[in-house]
């Protein structure tokens, strides 16, 4: 177990075997993306009270589910950083977080743009919508914190204390449309019955998706990582060769 | 469960029963924002091992100046 754990801290181990493992990503990724666009976008029955506009929630609900994982993510490797100055842990925090700002976002426009016609305004003060925007301000903070401090030290142990007090956030954001009753329709159940509100003909593309934008995440996330890692470790003997070889 | 393609015509399709813009900005957005970050991670690759080369010729030729004279 340890032995593992120190392995994947090593950033040339890292780099090395994500390399090895990044198609294995992207072939799927790239799979689930066509078959659920062309699922959402041409076979979903249209919604009996939302019409064609249902085919947003394709885009919606994936980028905001795992616009959610950033914070954790971040506060994760933060701990590690603080408590075993793993090298490793503190690239991918920082580079989920402006990866986490760009999720945000799309989930508050994607949101915005749905809403504007069903609930026929852009923008409401409504509990999951204020937190969803207060989590991208956070994402900003983290970020301008990172560039802000010089010592890189000091800029990491500000940021991983920065992400996990930003947890909190995320258990408002999960929790607002039970505890604010307002425009936001709480989460929906999913049901095998053809009869059931929610038919697996709706539902199934949507998982699809969410598999979709999750490697999306993940290959993304990687591809910045080993560039950072490039960056870092650019005076180790192994990057060296690795760039005179390119 | 698959079922048949929900629209009768091609510029219904495009129509998207009215929604056209909501419909297509979101997608049209979701396109971008996978593009930028899929092809700047890439891009920013290209450019570190550029630079990092350049870094390691200059240090050589330093190197071999200072052992030469």
């Amino acid at each position: 177990m340890w032995l593992w754990f120190s392995k994947l801290g090593s950033p040339k181990w890292f780099y090395e075997w994500s390399g090895k493992w990044l198609p294995w990503l992207v072939i799927p990724m790239a799979l689930l993306l066509i078959v659920g666009i062309a699922w959402a976008l041409l076979f979903v029955p249209p919604d009996y009270q939302q019409g064609e506009t249902i085919r947003i929630m394709y885009i919606h609900v994936p980028f905001a589910s795992i616009s959610l994982a950033f914070f954790p993510l971040m506060a994760v490797a933060g701990t590690i950083t603080l408590v075993w100055k793993m090298k490793l842990a503190d690239m991918v925090a920082k580079v989920a977080a402006p990866l986490g700002a760009w999720f945000t976002a799309l989930a508050l426009m994607s949101g915005s743009i749905w809403g504007s016609d069903i609930w026929g305004t852009w923008w409401i003060w409504d509990g999951r919508l204020t937190s969803m925007l207060l989590q991208f301000f956070l994402l900003i903070g983290v970020i301008s914190l990172r560039s802000a401090l010089e010592d890189s030290d000091a800029a990491a142990k500000a940021c991983a204390v920065l992400s996990i007090v930003g947890c909190i956030n995320v258990f408002v954001i999960k929790y607002s449309v039970d505890w604010w009753n307002t425009l936001h329709q709480p989460a929906s159940s999913f049901s095998l019955s053809e009869e059931a509100p929610n038919p697996p003909e709706v539902w199934v593309p949507l998982i699809i998706m969410i598999i979709a934008i999750y490697l999306f995440f993940a290959v993304s996330l990687i591809l910045s990582t080993r560039n950072e890692i490039l960056v870092r470790e650019r005076r180790a003997q192994w990057v060296q060769d690795l760039v005179e070889a390119q | 469960m698959i079922e048949i393609i929900q629209f009768s015509s091609l510029s219904d399709f495009f129509d998207m029963g009215g929604y056209a813009f909501n419909v297509w900005s979101v997608y049209a957005l979701f396109f971008l924002f996978f593009f930028i970050n899929v092809y700047f991670p890439l891009l920013k690759r290209k450019q570190i091992i550029r630079e990092q080369k350049r870094r390691l010729i200059v240090n050589k030729e330093t190197a071999t100046e200072i052992s030469g004279s």
